[in-house]
């Protein structure tokens, strides 16, 4: 066996350029494929975590209807006994509770169908990132009477701007129009733009006053120790507070959700492609191997190597440049991936699309350590089944035909 | 004794549209420790007969018996372990691993017959010392001559201890101070050692040295000499 691979190894390196040519082309597909996957599980990603930081956080409790037609009379049941359990929840890092109304916007200039959302400033801070997302004025510590925060889409729109005045009207519940008049503060501007243009931050105490129900709370954010822990939690709450409907960020934006579950799914569909393709060109270097030493082959088998050997020695030999090649691959795709994992890819060209889909300008590319073990693998299984081809035709050699004489 | 019988070889081929019979109704014996040579013209059946008593190739009838075994009867790999254990070959173009030393080709049949680490090394040494490759021993096949080349050959053929040596052609890339060393070396072993060599040549050089010589024509012996 010893000898077999020793002779496996040095025939790799008989036509030094046929075999680096392919190891270069299996280096070349392993990194581009890696790095297209963790490019585009970065941009899945942060398109989730921005979904999640801006407006979605990892749970939202709601009264069941709610969410159906955004009536405010559907606040959630029994807040302070759902409270004190999330208190005392383990896994449970934060909340923060809502009051939400569906509004009309209007300036001078123009009207727009929004959210009003009431929120406590300090408790949001811990929720979502709204505060850190300020690109004009301030996060509700400079007005006091009645401030309000705006998405920048929303302000260009209604040519808004910091200190002057908005006008919302909604309908109360009991059927009359209420006109509020709230002053801005500041513009946030978050990586959907979508967002930015529909939705209005105001505080808690303020849009309860005017709804005269100082207990009117129709949301609920929850931030999670853990993103794993999401669905388990979700679950746990539901069955504690069963007057109430908790959902997952994944089950409040199944689009996201669904991505997420796909991803996994690409990353091997898309490395299978790009491997079967290299497959093509291994098959192709080994059976030149294989028909360029015929007689070479033919005289092992005169000889005495048997059948078995023979398969194995080109089995081997193939699997040699893959093993040469898979760990370049994966070494420079990891040093690209880290790289760019840091520091990010600019993509500001594309930033107009790119916040539509409420993802960054900035990609960070991402891809974990068993996505790096289990395309070794998929690596060397496909290569071994390259192999089969060049090592079943070697077998097919008639070692008289192969020696041409004797 | 007889080393090898055959019985009534024949072989044929199919040559475009034209059938060749290589082999018509062949039979000869060969005892141990002859060095014979088998001569005639190209398509005469020389290499035929050699890959049969090989057991390169199966001939389409007839029997070939080596040590009471008839070999025409074994299954692929049980025949590719006969020729392992009782046939050396010696072959017109070397055809030594290139990726090997002289030393490791040698090596290479006794590792594959099982052959311990000591005795494969110190039997490489002394047959490679016997072909005068004492100094070689540790180069690969693309540094050496054609005629020190094919020097490996033969003492990779005896590396196994066969029954008998065939040689197809050996000399016929070799200049004329090679083959005669080759051939010394050969006749020597033959003489000291006993060993059986059969040859496939047109080489007159060889065909002097022959102790039996068989004219094969048309896939017939026509003659069978010992001068």
């Amino acid at each position: 066996m010893k000898t077999i691979i020793k002779i496996a190894w040095r025939n790799v390196w008989r036509n030094k350029l046929r075999s680096l040519t392919v190891i270069f082309s299996m280096v070349l597909g392993l990194w581009s494929g890696l790095f297209a996957v963790s490019m585009m599980l970065g941009l899945n990603e942060q398109r989730m975590e921005s979904a999640i930081n801006s407006y979605l956080s990892h749970i939202q409790v709601h009264h069941p209807s709610f969410t159906e037609n955004l009536d405010i009379e559907h606040t959630i049941v029994d807040y302070n006994s759902l409270q004190k359990f999330l208190k005392k929840q383990e896994g449970i890092k934060y909340f923060s509770s809502r009051t939400i109304v569906s509004a009309m916007a209007s300036t001078a200039h123009g009207s727009a169908g929004v959210r009003l959302i009431g929120i406590n400033p300090d408790a949001e801070k811990k929720i979502t990132n709204v505060h850190q997302s300020m690109v004009k004025g301030s996060y509700f510590n400079s007005i006091k009477s009645k401030p309000a925060i705006i998405g920048e889409k929303l302000a260009e729109k209604l040519k808004l701007d910091v200190k002057k005045k908005i006008y919302l009207t909604f309908v109360d519940k009991d059927g009359n129009q209420q006109r509020l008049k709230l002053k801005v503060e500041g513009f946030f501007k978050t990586a959907s733009s979508l967002f930015d243009r529909t939705n209005i931050y105001m505080k808690q105490k303020d849009l309860q006053k005017v709804l005269n129900n100082s207990a009117a709370i129709h949301e609920l954010g929850i931030i999670c120790e853990d993103l794993a822990i999401v669905n388990n939690m979700t679950a746990l709450i539901n069955n504690k507070s069963s007057e109430n409907k908790a959902e997952s960020w994944g089950q409040i934006a199944p689009e996201l959700g669904f991505a997420q579950e796909m991803m996994g799914s690409i990353i091997y569909i898309f490395m299978s492609i790009i491997l079967i393709a290299l497959s093509f060109g291994i098959i192709n270097t080994m059976l030149m191997a294989v028909l360029e030493r015929k007689k070479e082959l033919g005289m092992l088998m005169s000889v005495g190597l048997n059948k078995k050997k023979v398969f194995l020695m080109v089995v081997l030999e193939t699997i040699f440049i893959s093993l040469v090649a898979a760990p370049l691959g994966i070494i420079l795709s990891y040093l690209f991936i880290s790289h760019f994992g840091t520091h990010g890819i600019d993509l500001s060209a594309v930033s107009e699309g790119l916040e539509e889909l409420g993802i960054g300008t900035r990609v960070y590319t991402t891809l974990s350590f068993a996505n790096y073990i289990s395309i070794s693998i998929l690596t060397l299984v496909v290569t071994f089944l390259s192999s089969l081809i060049p090592a079943r035709r070697a077998l097919k050699l008639n070692p008289a035909e192969a020696v041409r004489t004797l | 004794m007889n080393v090898i019988e055959t019985n009534k070889l024949a072989k044929t081929y199919q040559q475009g549209e034209v059938q060749v019979n290589a082999l018509n109704d062949v039979s000869i014996n060969f005892k141990e420790g002859e060095f014979t040579a088998i001569v005639g013209p190209s398509g005469s059946g020389k290499t035929t007969f050699l890959n049969a008593i090989g057991g390169l190739d199966i001939p389409d009838s007839g029997k070939v018996i080596i040590n009471s075994t008839d070999i025409t009867q074994l299954k692929s790999n049980q025949l590719i372990d006969f020729r392992l254990r009782n046939i050396g070959f010696v072959f017109q173009a070397y055809n030594l691993i290139p990726v090997l030393t002289a030393k490791e080709n040698v090596e290479f049949i006794m590792l594959m017959q099982g052959d311990s680490v000591k005795e494969r090394k110190s039997r490489a040494e002394e047959l490679l010392h016997a072909v005068g490759l004492s100094q070689q021993m540790d180069r690969r096949p693309g540094q050496l001559s054609g005629g020190q080349q094919q020097r490996v050959a033969v003492a990779r053929a005896l590396a196994s201890k066969p029954q008998f040596v065939l040689a197809d052609e050996p000399t016929a890339n070799l200049d004329s101070s090679s083959t005669a060393n080759l051939l010394d070396i050969m006749y020597e072993l033959n003489q000291n050692e006993n060993m059986t060599f059969i040859f496939s040549t047109h080489d007159q050089r060889v065909i002097d040295r022959a102790k039996r010589i068989i004219t094969l024509e048309d896939g017939k012996v026509i003659s069978d000499k010992n001068p």
